[in-house]
């Protein structure tokens, strides 16, 4: 069982958490340690890092964007790598890599695992990554370098499956809003109440934040309401696309949200 | 099923293959995990099924010696006709079968991607055929290079969706139709065209294009007095037509399975779909497969003149075929499967399609025999490819 940061966080505080998406890479190559930097500035509680893919398949029209300029960019998990190098002398919030899995295939699992860990990163999101093949093969490399790894639900994920998901998780559950890519606006309906309080009822051991379609301070309340907190990603790479200087774009962003 | 080539419990033909998707769509593929089976082995389902083949596709297709060609190549050539099947390819077996599927799972919309179209057409035909709706998502060049597809898509009810994400062709159209699964998932069915996809597609997309191999084992005995041919050859992009024509010859060793994949401009070119040849291992579309991509791990895009073999990956059938050694993989660049298309034409009165044009140019390279048996899988007609070839034989003869 992984014991870091992200495990830490969620023994020390309870409820309305931040966890904010970028692509690293995106807008620009340097940006990636610069926003991290700002992020905990601004007061967020946790970061994914999103790797850049040529085929993010649950994304949508923003981030899969953002992936196709942070890859013209030039970002590589090699690179991404290197410019984590020494991120932890400055940014103590938990580190999350997002992507999927054939980047990290061609990188080599126990090396990605290796790099990761070297670099202070606590876990990882790996969508496409089957549980079966998680279990056998991956596992034992994850927690050999105390790393945890981040499942999804969905409001179609059978009981069964969440409570599977439950007993592996070793920090939260990444609980997706609705039916949907990333980007899509979130719906208070009452289907999607009756999902949230659905979930809540199982009286699951892990914490649980809410992504997708989370895009500003009512949204992010509404999904604090349901959940230990809230993952923004599409709303915050278009705040990254404003004029302004990265830092201050990721200052008025954050304002926003918490203000 | 096949003892040595058949697909795991979890989807695999030896190390490829599995369903790597996102848990959004882990319930739509767990249903059809659950049901294909069951519901392709009802009888009422079969009965249904082989009417609509023969009654509405037309089969079964004829498996005719092309003597012209057998003389040219000198030894005994049978082309099985899957371009005489109704809206002229293979793609229909598949797409009649899946239509059936969906509606005893109770789904009333139906999504698919295209790539040349073919796979497009015959899914907006069984739409049509079964009254439900259909999105069909195509690459905007697609949509530009294969108009008349989209028309008759147009003309049959279907919607058509041009794809102006990433390079705006088949692998992005495939990735569009999976995000719109993703946000329908409970009345939505996704056709896919090709032995490609999460488990349980690829099996289930073999075993609806196996019909191809069924029959040409009774045909040949019919006619040479054995049902072992010494060849079957198939173009492959995706690969579904030729799963279809080698699926009753895994298990006979006699018989040599021949895949044939587009060099494009050559296979050291930078153009080219040889996946066999340019790929390794990876995740596309939800299986592990050989995938053409770059040191990092991102797709790349192929190349070909046939807009059908134009896919950065193959089926996991298809990579354990080549890595297994079962299957010989050839690779023909544009301009041989071009010179092949003309010479069926003029030869037998047959314009192929130009992704089966490819597994014409294979029987140059095949050393067979004068008694030997050859049987080709004549995956599709070339009306669609009017324009493409027409521009490419009038560039070439006014150099």
């Amino acid at each position: 069982m992984a014991n870091n940061r992200l495990t830490r966080l969620f023994q020390e505080k309870q409820g309305n958490l931040l966890n904010v998406y970028f692509t690293a890479g995106y807008p620009n190559l340097e940006d990636t340690v610069t926003i991290l930097e700002e992020l905990q500035l601004a007061g967020a509680d946790l970061v994914e890092i999103g790797m850049p893919f040529s085929d993010p398949l649950a994304d949508g029209p923003t981030i899969q964007a953002s992936n196709m300029v942070a890859l013209e960019n030039g970002m590589t998990v090699k690179m991404l790598f290197q410019q984590l190098q020494g991120v932890r002398d400055n940014v103590s919030l938990p580190l999350i890599l997002m992507g999927y899995l054939n980047p990290v295939l061609q990188y080599g699992f126990e090396n990605f695992c290796r790099d990761a860990a070297a670099v202070g990163v606590d876990g990882f999101i790996l969508p496409d990554l089957p549980f079966a093949e998680y279990e056998e093969e991956y596992k034992p490399i994850l927690e050999q370098y105390g790393l945890s790894l981040i499942f999804l639900i969905t409001p179609q994920t059978s009981e069964a499956r969440i409570r599977q998901i439950d007993q592996l998780s070793s920090s939260f559950i990444y609980m997706v809003s609705s039916a949907s890519t990333t980007g899509s606006q979130v719906q208070s309906s009452d289907s999607q109440k009756a999902y949230f309080q659905k979930v809540r009822d199982l009286g699951l051991r892990s914490p649980l934040l809410i992504g997708f379609g989370i895009s500003d301070k009512p949204s992010f309340e509404l999904a604090c309401q349901s959940a230990h907190g809230a993952i923004i990603g599409s709303a915050f790479i278009k705040a990254l696309q404003e004029p302004a200087e990265v830092r201050e774009n990721v200052r008025s962003f954050l304002r926003l949200i918490k203000g | 099923m096949s003892k040595n080539f058949g697909v795991s419990e979890r989807g695999y033909y030896g190390q490829f293959g599995g369903a790597f998707i996102p848990e959004m769509l882990y319930p739509n593929v767990e249903e059809l995990r659950e049901k294909y089976l069951t519901i392709m082995q009802e009888p009422a389902f079969q009965e249904e099924l082989q009417d609509l083949l023969r009654n509405y596709v037309g089969r079964p297709t004829p498996l005719y010696h092309a003597k012209r060609l057998s003389e040219k190549y000198n030894t005994k050539i049978y082309l099985k006709r899957e371009d005489l099947n109704h809206t002229g390819a293979h793609k229909i077996n598949n797409t009649v079968g899946q239509i059936l599927l969906a509606k005893r799972l109770g789904k009333t919309r139906i999504i698919a991607e295209t790539g040349a179209g073919q796979h497009g057409v015959a899914t907006a035909t069984v739409c049509a055929l079964a009254g439900l709706e259909c999105i069909v998502y195509m690459g905007k060049i697609d949509t530009e290079r294969q108009r008349p597809n989209v028309e008759k898509m147009r003309l049959m009810g279907a919607t058509v969706v041009p794809v102006t994400s990433g390079s705006q062709t088949l692998k992005d159209a495939t990735n569009e139709a999976i995000r719109d699964w993703i946000n329908h998932p409970e009345d939505t069915h996704y056709i896919i065209g090709s032995v490609v996809g999460p488990h349980p597609y690829p099996d289930m997309v073999t075993r609806f294009q196996a019909v191809i191999s069924e029959e040409i084992r009774k045909q040949l005995l019919e006619k040479e007095g054995r049902e072992l041919p010494d060849y079957v050859v198939a173009c492959v992009g995706g690969g579904s037509n030729a799963a279809g024509a080698f699926y009753h010859f895994l298990d006979e060793e006699s018989v040599q399975l021949v895949a044939v994949e587009a060099a494009g401009l050559g296979v050291d070119s930078g153009h080219s779909a040889a996946t066999s040849v340019l790929g390794k291992t990876g995740i596309i579309h939800g299986s592990k497969t050989l995938l053409m991509q770059t040191e990092d791990g991102q797709i790349t895009e192929p190349y070909s003149i046939s807009a059908g073999l134009d896919y950065p990956g193959v089926g996991p059938l298809h990579a354990h075929l080549a890595q297994s050694g079962r299957a010989r993989f050839i690779a023909i660049t544009d301009v041989d499967a071009m010179v092949a298309l003309r010479e069926l034409s003029r030869l037998e009165g047959i314009i192929p399609a130009i992704e089966t044009s490819h597994a014409l140019a294979a029987l140059k390279e095949l050393n067979a025999g004068p008694n030997d048996v050859v049987v080709l899988n004549l995956s599709g007609r070339g009306d669609k490819d009017l324009n493409t070839i027409l521009t490419y034989f009038e560039q070439l003869d006014g150099q």
